[in-house]
């Protein structure tokens, strides 16, 4: 319908729908006969539906360049709602902005696809139900589609669907295993923890959203944009309002402080979830709406501020918990917390295209990481299948994602380690791998702002550093520490070909927006305002860099020299003590908002249930009140109503009839002359009734 | 030899009357029986005199017809009557009609 209607003046950009079309025509295929199709040919669609939609963004890519100025295009899907004046339609807008997050995400979902095709084989093993390998990938397209319509929304309901879509698929793979994990409901307390998270980030969209449509009448970002640009100076206050209900949303997307808590918990999905969706697409979506919405957040100076100061905030503490874990995913997700602390401080700062470079370089390095760590894991479990056929004695329950039991993977899983040390080093920013150039511009552009966030983001790059140091270090250097360490196997390639591609994206992404080229920030100059180019600083960069390696250095003196010995504390809590117990404890956030919400809330639900729904509705109300009055009603119906008024009508009526009976018997002499003589009475009656009337 | 039909209807009252309060004093049944037959007959007088006065251009002869009716009405019900009396006869061995009174209410 689209590719005949729109075409006209669209040209390739007609073909855009597809981008959503293609992941949902993989889910609903799998969906209805995947069941019956087996993995490779199930594994086979999804990972073409998503290789299908990566050409779409790329043929969008081609199309922007194919303008003189790349001003995009918007492309109508249907009507949606039309109230009035007010009307939302799907539509797509096509421009360099939501093309670099099309090819982001369709590229990195592809590669992820590839590798859960190889991973999810494993553990649908490991975890003993392979009937879930087909749902895997129809939640796995469903959330690529969902992206999509994130990304490629021109209103910000459109976007609205995408964002609760992605977050559906989020909580529905956070409790993939959902039988499985702490007393068999860990895993769906996490699930169900990042949804509710989500809500509260959620309500923050929704008055977000409200607000716009009161004061602006339309939600079409560019209706809005330019209703900001008219009126945004005399309307400071409400947009400042506007953008920090925004920010709740962004912060619950985000993962940021203080709604950071649910992403950790996350890691309890598959590996392929933690990289695409909690590390690389969806937890992202946060900062493309602040960037989207950048002529909103550019003319507000208070929510700016706020947004920079929360993502440095996170930034810095996430990267001191990140330290003190000893699951390999967790120390990865609170890396992605502060990552995105780092992209959302960018964005507070104005400095949306380093932002959006980050966001880019950081999907392609922080999915490496991730799936790394997933190789390692199924290298370690693969690893405890062996060491047990061998009859090698490991104690239980064996955790294979706590690094404690790891080490010395260097030499058992040889292109691993090397890929985790490529992302390693790209996150930690070192040159001239990606993370070097996109951190760099980050910092350059605090620093031009901001001396006080410079300095806490700085300090965050350097516990980037340090905690990635002490991860390889643990993981993979040393002896292995346990039986299960010293067997583990490299995996197959459908799992380590991803691997390399993502390695290699990792190093050369930084190209992207290399210093004195600007590719992206001329790119991204004709979608967004404001605009700068900023120019890369030896010195920021030095000092980065030297901080880096300070950082490593001090990593491999506490980690590499002397490594941990199996049972071991970590050598750091004698250094930091106390301050690494609230490390490792993620500072008792999650017990503070236990103590200040949950807590709380459960016991006014508690009340409400017990006290409230049972005692007073239930067993005073119902029981007492209702029943006891009921009961009394029947039975003055019964005994009084019933016994004394109806049958009281009736055995009256029949006592009256018997009454007048026997008086009138005595009428009945039996004497014929009485009758007579009452005939004769009667007759004279009527006669004299028609003599005298 | 012209009877004005007032001095016919006189009697018939007269006759009426006596045959009713002979119902209503005579105890004997045959007795009562006569006293109905002689009611029946004044007004069998009643209906010749109403005819005989209104002539064969008023009502035609539906006064001597009613007569015969009556006639053979009592004729009838004399026979039934009787029929009775006799059957309580047999019973009571008496036609005082005080002595029948067992349907008494």
């Amino acid at each position: 319908m689209f590719l005949t209607e729109g075409a006209q003046g669209l040209g390739l950009f007609a073909f855009a729908p597809l981008i959503i079309l293609f992941p949902f025509l993989g889910l609903l295929i799998n969906l209805t006969i995947g069941r019956k199709l087996g993995e490779k040919v199930v594994s086979f669609i999804a990972i073409s539906a998503i290789i299908l939609a990566f050409v779409i963004a790329v043929l969008q890519l081609l199309a922007l360049l194919g303008q003189p100025i790349p001003l995009g295009a918007t492309v109508p899907i249907a009507e949606w709602i039309t109230v009035g004046d007010f009307s939302v339609s799907w539509s797509m807008q096509i421009d360099t902005l939501s093309v670099a997050m099309m090819l982001m995400v369709t590229s990195v979902s592809a590669l992820i696809h590839i590798y859960a095709s190889g991973y999810m084989h494993e553990d649908v093993r490991h975890q003993g139900d392979t009937s879930r390998f087909t749902r895997f990938f129809v939640y796995f397209n469903l959330f690529v589609a969902m992206m999509m319509i994130l990304v490629t929304a021109d209103n910000y309901l459109m976007m609205f669907v995408g964002w609760e879509g992605v977050g559906l698929c989020s909580y529905l793979l956070i409790g993939f295993w959902f039988e499985k994990g702490k007393d068999g409901i860990g895993n769906a307390i996490a699930g169900k923890k990042a949804f509710i998270v989500n809500r509260i980030g959620d309500f923050g969209i929704l008055i977000a959203m409200f607000l716009i449509f009161w004061v602006v009448g339309s939600l079409r970002f560019e209706d809005v944009f330019n209703w900001a640009h008219a009126f945004g100076e005399e309307n400071v206050l409400i947009i400042s309002v506007i953008t920090m209900f925004m920010l709740l949303g962004v912060a619950g997307k985000s993962a940021q402080l203080p709604l950071f808590v649910w992403l950790p918990d996350a890691m309890a999905g598959p590996t392929p979830v933690s990289a695409l969706i909690h590390a690389a697409t969806m937890v992202t979506a946060g900062v493309y709406l602040i960037v989207r919405s950048s002529p909103l957040y550019s003319v507000t100076e208070v929510t700016s501020n706020i947004v920079a100061i929360v993502g440095t905030a996170t930034a810095f503490f996430a990267a001191t918990i990140a330290v003190g874990q000893s699951d390999i995913k967790r120390v990865l997700a609170y890396s992605t917390i502060s990552q995105l602390g780092f992209m959302v401080a960018a964005a507070g700062l104005g400095a949306y295209v380093a932002a959006m470079f980050h966001l880019i370089t950081h999907a392609f390095f922080k999915a490496l990481l991730f799936l790394s760590a997933g190789s390692v894991i199924q290298g370690i479990e693969q690893g405890h299948h062996d060491a047990e056929h061998e009859g090698a004695e490991i104690e239980e329950p064996f955790d294979p994602q706590d690094m404690r039991n790891m080490g010395g993977l260097r030499s058992r899983m040889k292109l691993t380690f090397w890929v985790y040390l490529i992302g390693a080093l790209a996150l930690s920013g070192f040159p001239p791998l990606a993370g070097f150039f996109s951190k760099d511009e980050i910092l350059a552009d605090a620093r031009i702002e901001n001396t006080g966030l410079f300095l806490v983001l700085l300090a965050a790059a350097f516990l980037t550093t340090f905690y990635m140091g002490r991860q390889v270090l643990m993981v993979f250097f040393g002896k292995p520490k346990t039986e299960p360490a010293a067997h583990a196997k490299e995996n197959p390639p459908s799992m380590t070909i991803p691997l390399l591609i993502l390695g290699l994206l990792s190093v050369i992404a930084g190209a992207l927006n290399a210093p004195g080229l600007h590719t992206l920030t001329d790119w991204l100059d004709d979608t967004l305002e404001h605009v700068h180019v900023t120019e890369f600083s030896i010195s920021v960069a030095g000092l980065a860099v030297i901080f880096s390696t300070v950082a490593v250095v001090l990593a491999w003196m506490i980690y590499g020299r002397k490594p941990m010995k199996k049972g071991e504390p970590d050598p750091l809590r004698k250094i930091l003590g106390p301050i690494y117990t609230g490390m490792e404890n993620n500072w008792w956030v999650d017990e503070l908002y236990q103590f200040l919400f949950v807590g709380p809330y459960v016991k006014l639900s508690q009340f409400l249930a017990d006290v409230v729904d049972w005692r007073f509705w239930h067993d005073w109300f119902h029981d007492t009140v209702l029943a006891k009055t009921y009961r009394s009603l029947s039975y003055w119906l019964a005994w009084t109503f019933d016994l004394r008024f109806i049958d009281g009508i009736a055995n009256g009526l029949a006592d009256v009839t018997k009454g007048a009976a026997t008086r009138l018997s005595v009428l009945q002499t039996g004497y014929v002359r009485n009758y007579a003589l009452a005939i004769l009475a009667g007759g004279l009656l009527i006669l004299s009734y028609f003599i005298f009337r | 030899m012209n009877i004005p039909t007032d001095y016919v209807l006189a009697l018939s009252g007269i006759l009426f009357a006596l045959g009713v309060l002979g119902v209503l004093i005579r105890r004997d049944a045959i007795v009562i029986f006569m006293c109905i037959e002689l009611m029946l007959n004044s007004a069998n007088v009643a209906f010749i005199a109403f005819a005989r006065s209104f002539g064969p251009s008023g009502a035609g002869l539906q006064g001597h017809v009613f007569v015969f009716f009556v006639i053979a009405v009592a004729a009838a019900e004399v026979a039934v009557g009787l029929a009775l009396i006799v059957t309580i006869f047999k019973t009571k061995r008496s036609i005082d009609v005080d002595e029948v009174s067992s349907l008494r209410g």
